[in-house]
């Protein structure tokens, strides 16, 4: 008895002060960068080209190279993870086949990202001939983000109400036409929402993107599939790794405007989930 | 007419989810233009009978359908029949109201649209609200989405929606379980005046709407081994002032109490 009322008593405060410690770490971080790149915020850092003068250099081939790669991840993610997920979800729902993608798919989420690069270079790069190039990076972060598009769309299509589908079913409609006038536009907005999702996830990836590119002087942003490449969280890191003071700053500089991106996008996505429960619940 | 008088026939249909049967043995036929009540005790099969009626327990992983159905003297589980097609010639509304997100002209076209129909869709989507006493109270708002409407509005929504395709008989699974008296009332003088064009065939679990509405009624009771089984199907009248069975008797009088 007694122990359990000082349990009741005491795990609250252990709990809190766990949380406490993480949100002032946290908050230390972003103090500290912000203390740090503040200064170094200017209309250059983001429309400038790299340069060994830290007043000068900017991320404009970064970002290019983060909206081809991500873009080009997404281009291929997407249609590949909601096919995946109506497959799975409308066309076999019991079948063995489904269960064994889906467990599959759980665990490559599981799997280091790093990894993905290693076999991203070795079997894209290398063997398919593609070069540490734009084509690699993106194939490659597609297959990142393919098992977090194929699990948030499945989600999405499992809170359809199966009344609706049995409605369109009783009006004569076939397996595609409910999937493809019911289904799919009524979970469109949550696929929508957990894309945005993959989409900062794949912005901010920098392990599998460094093997694949590694620290090169990238010049300018990338004009084609083929060409060489660096990202946000890339060139960041390269200016960290500079032993002038300044790329010190300009890289938390960097740091600002990367989180920026990230939870805009992040905020995005809540808005958007929030504004769909408040229709659906109407 | 193919098939005579009775538009849809049932010989000896029993249906089972994963080998344990819901309906057992249940041969009865449903005269056109008219309406036909089933009743019986929760969980004694209707709504499995009235989903083999069109083939919605295709869609049930498990479902096993023997016997016969016999649409207009066409078996509906024959070799060759497209269950689709027995879909949108048997109609069916749900017990809850089920529009689509979507607005309430696109709910009554949705049926039109899916089959291949592009021309005369004003025209028949009013016609088929018309006939689901719905027009005058939407006419003016159907641009609206559909969930606007209330319940009873909504149930009379997916009643037009489901006869804008010009089925020829009609399921209802306890239309009216989710609303008022008021919109029961609705459904239930709507549903009399559409036995003129249409069969309709009726699950219900309120006894004075059987009473009030239905031409016939049939009673369906668990076997020992809990599978529904006919029991009573005669005039409604004569199911409930003199119904054979003492079970039945009990049934009704203790629902009406
Ligand atoms: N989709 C289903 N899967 C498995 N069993 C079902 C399903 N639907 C109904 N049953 C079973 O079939 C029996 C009859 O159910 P139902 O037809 O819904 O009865 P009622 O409509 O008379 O209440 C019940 O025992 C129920 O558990
Ligand atoms: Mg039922």
């Amino acid at each position: 008895m007694a122990l359990k009322q000082l349990l009741d008593r005491v795990v609250p405060r252990v709990l809190l002060t766990a949380v406490s410690l993480s949100v002032i770490f946290l908050a230390s971080l972003l103090i500290e960068v912000a203390y740090t790149g503040l200064g170094m915020l200017s209309p250059n850092l983001i429309r400038g080209y790299p340069s060994s003068d830290p007043s000068r250099a900017g991320l404009r081939p970064a970002i290019w190279g983060s909206v081809w790669v991500v873009g080009l991840a997404m281009l291929v993610a997407l249609p590949l993870g909601v096919a995946t997920a109506l497959y799975l979800s409308e066309y076999s729902r019991r079948g063995w086949l489904s269960k064994l993608i889906y467990f599959n798919l759980t665990n490559l989420a599981a799997v280091p990202s790093v990894v993905y690069g290693l076999v991203g270079l070795s079997f894209l790069g290398y063997f398919m001939g593609a070069g540490r190039s734009v084509l690699t990076g993106g194939l490659t972060l597609s297959f990142l983000i393919l098992p977090l598009i194929v699990v948030v769309s499945m989600e999405a299509i499992r809170s359809v109400p199966e009344l609706h589908r049995l409605g369109a079913y009783a009006l004569g409609a076939t397996r595609s036409q409910v999937v493809a006038r019911i289904v799919l536009p009524e979970a469109l907005p949550g696929i929508l929402t957990g894309s945005i999702l993959a989409v900062s996830r794949a912005m901010g990836e920098a392990a599998p993107l460094l093997v694949i590119s590694g620290l090169i002087f990238v010049r300018d942003a990338p004009s084609g599939l083929l060409d060489g490449f660096t990202v946000l969280p890339l060139q960041i890191f390269s200016w960290i790794l500079r032993p002038q003071e300044e790329f010190r700053r300009l890289s938390a500089a960097g740091i600002i405007v990367l989180l920026v991106l990230l939870l805009s996008m992040n905020s995005l996505a809540i808005v958007l989930r929030n504004m769909l429960q408040e229709r659906r619940a109407e | 007419m193919v098939g005579g008088p009775y538009i849809i026939e049932t010989l000896g249909l029993s249906v089972s989810y994963d080998g344990r049967y819901a309906v057992r043995n249940i041969s009865m036929r449903f005269p056109r233009n008219s309406i036909t009540a089933i009743i019986g005790p929760s969980g004694c099969g209707k709504s499995t009978l009235l989903r083999s009626l069109n083939r919605m327990n295709d869609l049930i992983p498990g479902a096993r359908v023997e016997g016969r159905v016999l649409f207009k003297g066409v078996d509906i589980y024959g070799d060759g029949v497209d269950p689709v097609d027995v879909r949108r010639r048997i109609g069916m509304v749900f017990q809850k109201p089920n529009p689509f997100p979507m607005s309430i002209y696109d709910n009554v076209a949705f049926g039109l649209r899916i089959n291949g129909i592009k021309d005369d869709l004003d025209r028949r989507v009013r016609r088929a609200l018309e006939q689901a006493a719905l027009w005058d109270e939407v006419k003016d708002r159907l641009r609206e989405n559909a969930y606007k409407l209330s319940g009873g509005q909504q149930q009379r929504l997916c009643i037009a929606r489901a006869l804008a395709v010009e089925p020829e008989v009609l399921l209802l699974d306890e239309p009216a379980a989710s609303l008022d008296p008021v919109a029961t009332a609705k459904i239930e003088e709507l549903l009399t005046t559409l036995k003129q064009d249409y069969t309709i065939i009726i699950v219900t679990h309120n006894m004075q709407q059987a009473a009030r509405i239905a031409d016939q009624t049939a009673v369906l009771m668990p076997d020992e081994t809990g599978a529904g089984t006919l029991v009573e199907y005669g005039p409604t009248r004569q199911i409930f002032t003199n119904p054979r069975s003492r079970r039945t008797e009990d049934y009704i009088r203790g629902r009406i109490g």
